[in-house]
Order: C-alpha cells, then sequence, then structure tokens
C-alpha cells in the first residue's frame, strides 16, 4: 500500500512537471530572449547561458529602437496604455449595460427574448472580418474611425456577449424567493438589485468581466483596420518590431512580458473565480 | 368586513388554472390554515397576498384598501418561505434585521429588537452565523423571526415545518400557536399535514381544485367534511368508504354491508333508495374477539401498533378492507392479528357522500 501511494505520488509528480514544463517552457524561453541581444539569441546552437541585459527593456520604454540601421521610434509604452485603456473602459461599459441585460433575460421572460440573447451571443462565434470592411466604412462617415469611443464600441461585440451570457446564468441560479423576500421586507426594486442580486452573483461577473478583459486585451483585428498608430493597443503595436533590418526579437520578447503581465496579474488575482465562474455560471444557459 | 379580504381570486399559468374564484377572510389576531394537497395553489395563495404574483381577477383587501397594484414592499406583510429564502450573504442578524432596516430604524433599536425576536426563537447564540453554518432549524426560525419582527399586519407562513426534521416540527407545532397568539395580526399558514392543520388554525381552509371547498373549525373539519375528499385528507388511518344504497327494511333503514344486512338509525331515512359513499372514520369500529349484538363478522388481517393508537387491518366478508383503530391496552387481545374478529359499527357517526358529486349528505333535521 505504503509503496503503491509513493509511486503514485512520484509518477503524478513526473506527470505534472512534464505538463508544465510543455506549456511553460515557451514562456520561460521568452522571458529568457528578453534578457539576451538580438545576436544572443540568434546564436546556433542556443544557449542558456548569456551575459543578460536590459537594453531590451530599456528601449521599450525610451522608445528609441537602436538598430544597426539606425535609431527607430516605437511607441510601445503608448500602445500599452491604449491596451490598458481600450480594455478597463470596454468591460466597465460592457459590465454597466450587460449585468442589468443579463438580470432582465434571467428574470423575465418577455417576447422575443431568447432570439434577441442568441442574437447577442452569434456576435461571438461570427467571424470579425465579416464586420470590419462595412464597419469601417461606415466609421469612416460617422467620423469614429481612429477614436477611442469607436474602438470601446467595437469592443463591446467582444465583451457584451461574454458578460450576458456568463452572468445571465449567476442570475438565475438565485432562488427568485431570496429577492422576494427582501422585497417582502420592504426594500425596492433597486435595492433588491443591488443588495441581493448584485453580491451573489459577484463570482460570476468577476469571472465574466475578467474572461472579457483578456479578450478585449488579446484582439487584434479590430485595432488593426480601426485605428492608427497612436490609437493602437500592443497587439497591433508589436507589428513595429518586425522592421527592415531584421525582426527585433529581444524587444518582442521584452514586449510579450510586458503586455502579458496586467492580464496575467488580474487572471491570478481573479483565479479563484474565473475557475468557479466558468464552471458554473456558463453551462447553465 | 373582514380584516383581510380574499375577493374571488383567480390565477392561471399557462393553461392550467391554478385559482377559481377562490374567497377567503381572515379577521385580525386569527389564524387560518390554508390546507390542501400540493400543487394546489396553497403558494400562489400567498404570492397573492404579499405582492409578489398579481391576480387574474378577483381582489385583495387589507383593512378594506385594495392592495392591487402595490408592490410587497408596500404592502406591510412578513412571509416565512418553505425553502427559508435566507440572504446568504448576510449573518442571521441582519437577515433578522433587514425589515427593520428597510423601516430605517435606529442601529441601537435595531439591535436591541433583533436580540429580544432572537431570544425568542432561541436563536440568540447564532446571531453571528451565516445561514449556511445554521441548522435547518435555526434557519427555520432565522426566517420566521425575518417574518415576524416587525410586527406586520399580515404574517404569511409557507409550509415553514416542511424541511425540518420530525423531532423539531413537533416541538415547533407546540410552539408556534403561542407565538402567532402574541402576534397581533392575521395569520395566513399554508401547509399539507392536517395535523399541523389541526394543532395551528383557529380555522381551517381546505382548497381544493382552486376553490376553499370548506373553512371551518379544526374539529368541525373532522366531524364534518364538506366533500369525501376533504374526509379522506383529514384522518390518519384514513376514512373507510364503502358504496352503499340504505332500504327500508322491517325495523326502519337498512343497509347491506360488508357481506352482513344491518339497521341504519333513523335519522338517514331521507337516504333511502340513493347510492351513497358511506364514510366511517377507524376509530368508531369497536372490534371484539368475541360475538357482540349487531356485530359484523370480519377477519383481522393485520395489527399495526402506532404508540399511542393501534391501527387494525380489517377484511369483510364481501372482500373489502376496513381500517379500525383501537387503543394501545386493547391491542394485546388481538395478537399478531389473522384471526375472526366482531365488528361493531358505530353507524350513528357515520358520514354519508354523494358518490358522483362527493358533497356530504346532510343528516336529517
Amino acid at each position: 500500500m505504503e509503496r503503491d501511494n509513493l509511486l503514485v505520488t512520484i509518477l503524478r509528480g513526473i506527470a505534472l512537471l512534464v505538463v508544465g514544463l510543455f506549456f511553460l517552457f515557451p514562456l520561460f524561453w521568452v522571458a529568457l530572449m528578453s534578457f539576451q541581444t538580438n545576436e544572443q539569441i540568434l546564436r546556433i546552437p542556443p544557449s542558456i547561458v548569456f551575459e543578460p541585459t536590459l537594453s531590451n527593456y530599456w528601449a521599450l520604454i525610451s522608445g528609441r529602437l537602436v538598430s544597426n540601421a539606425g535609431i527607430l521610434e516605437i511607441k510601445f509604452m503608448g500602445n500599452l496604455w491604449n491596451s490598458v485603456l481600450l480594455s478597463t473602459t470596454s468591460v466597465a461599459l460592457a459590465l454597466l449595460l450587460g449585468v442589468p441585460a443579463a438580470y432582465a433575460f434571467a428574470r423575465f421572460r418577455f417576447r422575443l427574448s431568447e432570439d434577441i440573447a442568441f442574437t447577442l451571443l452569434s456576435f461571438r462565434f461570427a467571424p470579425p472580418l465579416l464586420v470590419l470592411l462595412p464597419l469601417s466604412l461606415y466609421f469612416q462617415d460617422i467620423g469614429l474611425t481612429d477614436t477611442y469611443v469607436g474602438l470601446i464600441w467595437v469592443y463591446q461585440l467582444i465583451a457584451l456577449p461574454l458578460i450576458l451570457w456568463i452572468v445571465r446564468g449567476y442570475f438565475e441560479d438565485i432562488s427568485p424567493d431570496i429577492e422576494h423576500a427582501y422585497r417582502i421586507d420592504g426594500h425596492s426594486w433597486w435595492k433588491t438589485f443591488t443588495r441581493i442580486a448584485l453580491p451573489l452573483a459577484r463570482p460570476g461577473i468577476a469571472a465574466a468581466a475578467l474572461l472579457s478583459f483578456i479578450f478585449c486585451w488579446n484582439n487584434f483585428i479590430f485595432a488593426l483596420i480601426l485605428a492608427s498608430a497612436d490609437k493602437q493597443p500592443v497587439t497591433v503595436g508589436a507589428l513595429a518590431f518586425v522592421t527592415a533590418s531584421g525582426i527585433q526579437y529581444g524587444q518582442i520578447a521584452a514586449a510579450v512580458l510586458l503586455s502579458i503581465t496586467p492580464t496575467l496579474l488580474l487572471a491570478l488575482y481573479a483565479q479563484r473565480y474565473l475557475v468557479e465562474g466558468l464552471s458554473l455560471g456558463a453551462v447553465k444557459g | 368586513m373582514a380584516f383581510l379580504d380574499l375577493d374571488r381570486i383567480s390565477v392561471a399559468f399557462k393553461k392550467e388554472q391554478v385559482l377559481k374564484e377562490a374567497s377567503l377572510s381572515v379577521e385580525r389576531g386569527e389564524t387560518v390554515v390554508v390546507f390542501g394537497p400540493s400543487g394546489g395553489g396553497k403558494t400562489v395563495l400567498l404570492r397573492l397576498v404579499s405582492g409578489v404574483m398579481q391576480p387574474d381577477s378577483g381582489d385583495v383587501r387589507l383593512g378594506g384598501r385594495s392592495l392591487l397594484g402595490a408592490g410587497p414592499e408596500q404592502r406591510d406583510v412578513g412571509m416565512a418561505f418553505q425553502n427559508f429564502a435566507l440572504y446568504p450573504h448576510m449573518p442571521a442578524f441582519e437577515n433578522i434585521a433587514s425589515p427593520l432596516r428597510a423601516r430605517g430604524m435606529a442601529g441601537d433599536e435595531i439591535a436591541r429588537r433583533v436580540q429580544e425576536t432572537a431570544r425568542l426563537l432561541k436563536i440568540d447564540h447564532v446571531l453571528k452565523h451565516f445561514p449556511k453554518e445554521l441548522s435547518n432549524g435555526q434557519k427555520q426560525r432565522t426566517a420566521l423571526g425575518r417574518a415576524l419582527i416587525a410586527g406586520p399586519e399580515v404574517l404569511l407562513l409557507d409550509d415553514p415545518l416542511r424541511n425540518v426534521d420530525a423531532k423539531l416540527r413537533y416541538e415547533m407545532r407546540i410552539e408556534l400557536p403561542r407565538l402567532l397568539k402574541s402576534f397581533g395580526g392575521a395569520v395566513l399558514y399554508v401547509t399539507q399535514d392536517y395535523k399541523e392543520a389541526m394543532a395551528l388554525g383557529d380555522r381551517v381552509a381546505v382548497l381544493l381544485d382552486g376553490r376553499f371547498l370548506q373553512v371551518d373549525r379544526p374539529a368541525e373539519i373532522y366531524r364534518k367534511p364538506a366533500d369525501i375528499r376533504i374526509a379522506r385528507l383529514f384522518g390518519d388511518p384514513t376514512i373507510n368508504l364503502v358504496p352503499v344504497k340504505p332500504r327500508l327494511g322491517a325495523n326502519g333503514p337498512e343497509v347491506d354491508i360488508f357481506g352482513s344486512r344491518v339497521s341504519l338509525p333513523a335519522q338517514t331515512g331521507h337516504l333511502l333508495d340513493r347510492d351513497c359513499m358511506l364514510a366511517l372514520r377507524p376509530e368508531h369500529i369497536e372490534v371484539r374477539t368475541e360475538p357482540v349484538d349487531g356485530g359484523i363478522p370480519m377477519e383481522l388481517d393485520a395489527v399495526t401498533p402506532l404508540n399511542v393508537r393501534t391501527v387494525l387491518f380489517l377484511r369483510s366478508q364481501d372482500g373489502r378492507e376496513v381500517l379500525a383503530t383501537c387503543s394501545e391496552h386493547e391491542q394485546g387481545r388481538f395478537g399478531r392479528g389473522h384471526r375472526a374478529v366482531h365488528a361493531a359499527i358505530d353507524f350513528g357517526r357515520a358520514l354519508f357522500f354523494d358518490p358522483a358529486s362527493g358533497t356530504l349528505l346532510p343528516a336529517a333535521a
């Protein structure tokens, strides 16, 4: 028995290690690359032993890319700020619109309610390219091209359905009797929503917000087409590292690390909610 | 005009008519138990009074004023839900304090009143606990405390003892009447347990087929159920039902029953030559081991002791199953059962129902 258990423990440890290595090695390698110069990275055979340099990070922060072809101005920190701004505002707006809507879909059966909910969901599986061309034409007409407002609006296509469907499942899981009881106690409808429904659905709201934040952060195509350099997020901004004098692997690696840091921190913080939210709320639709 | 007045209320879900012009009046200080089988619209009735639902037609009046159109928060009712419906993210204290907070009461006054109510319900030691840390009995008392604390005009209790264990249910059946008496408003208490209905109700309103078939004092409902189904629902072991057709014999009305011909009391004279359903309470059948005058021979199939009372399963000569009861100390006479016995039936207390409509056929004047 004892030996069996030990064996199982060891095997499980090895299995976990293999899986962990498999998934984390690329990240680890990128992290190493970010502290190397382009020459060190392109060495053959590659080596894990090198003299670390902070020049990549320095180039990103100062916005001056020094290569053998000359000095190139980049706006990486601006891009990073754009990403933060766009994702945060988009998710905030989607929460403001989506949470009350999710509550309505969960609590009331009105005409076409299922059709409307499904239409919103279909935004998630329609390919973005399908809407991009007409959208960019319309945006030019109404002057929304290359504006934060325009991008945040389009990002609702990503964030709103996700929040709506996950949070709706959560609201449906709350017994209506709990809300009824609170109203019978003498509280208004609005207080019941804010003091009972919202706190009880909070894990779902947190999970949905985090997920849609990640999706917004990772979006590439909308910003590529609808915005110019000074409004673009990091996903598009990273293209600048493909220069005439070659691809700046070191800076790309540093940029990748910098740009995943906010989502990584957020995900670690809300991990509990994320797992719970995905396994509970979304299944019940 | 009564204090709480339900006036010809109808409600339908999809095509199913749950309440059909149901009317009920409750006086201030009175406890009316709404009794009926599950799915019979009892909970719907409470939801209508609380304002969580609106009736399709009819009116709900409190002190002569119509409540229709008023939201639950404007009605001054307290309600204890069958599933407790406690706020899971608040400790017991806040759960009970909720109606007082809604009324904007000062913090120290709230603390004092919650303590007082909690002591009354014996939950003052768990006020800091969250609902998931409470036992079912404590949850139920918390829900009760929340319903009671603000002293509402109407108290609605939706089968509050359904989800608690047998011991606690028994305790609460003794405690609740005292608690409800101390509460001045009108109480509507929903249950599907006839013993609870008998123990708690000043009056019992039997809800069947979306209507109140009978509203009366518990003893009256037991003694004179208005409908054959009420007779069946009230009483354990259940009432015996036998189709009969009384005829005029040499000594007045008589009837062929259980393979014998027996005389009926003279007041059944108006039922002659009419198909009836004769209903006999098990306690009105006295079972003897020796022949008795007017006794009907039967076979004893089984003896089931239920502590204070013992249920006897009899079989008549025409093959009918008959339930009778006897007291515990008489039980010894029958051993483990299966023997010939004689049943002396008190036909004077038998009830007669119309077999088609199920309504009680009144005794002749």
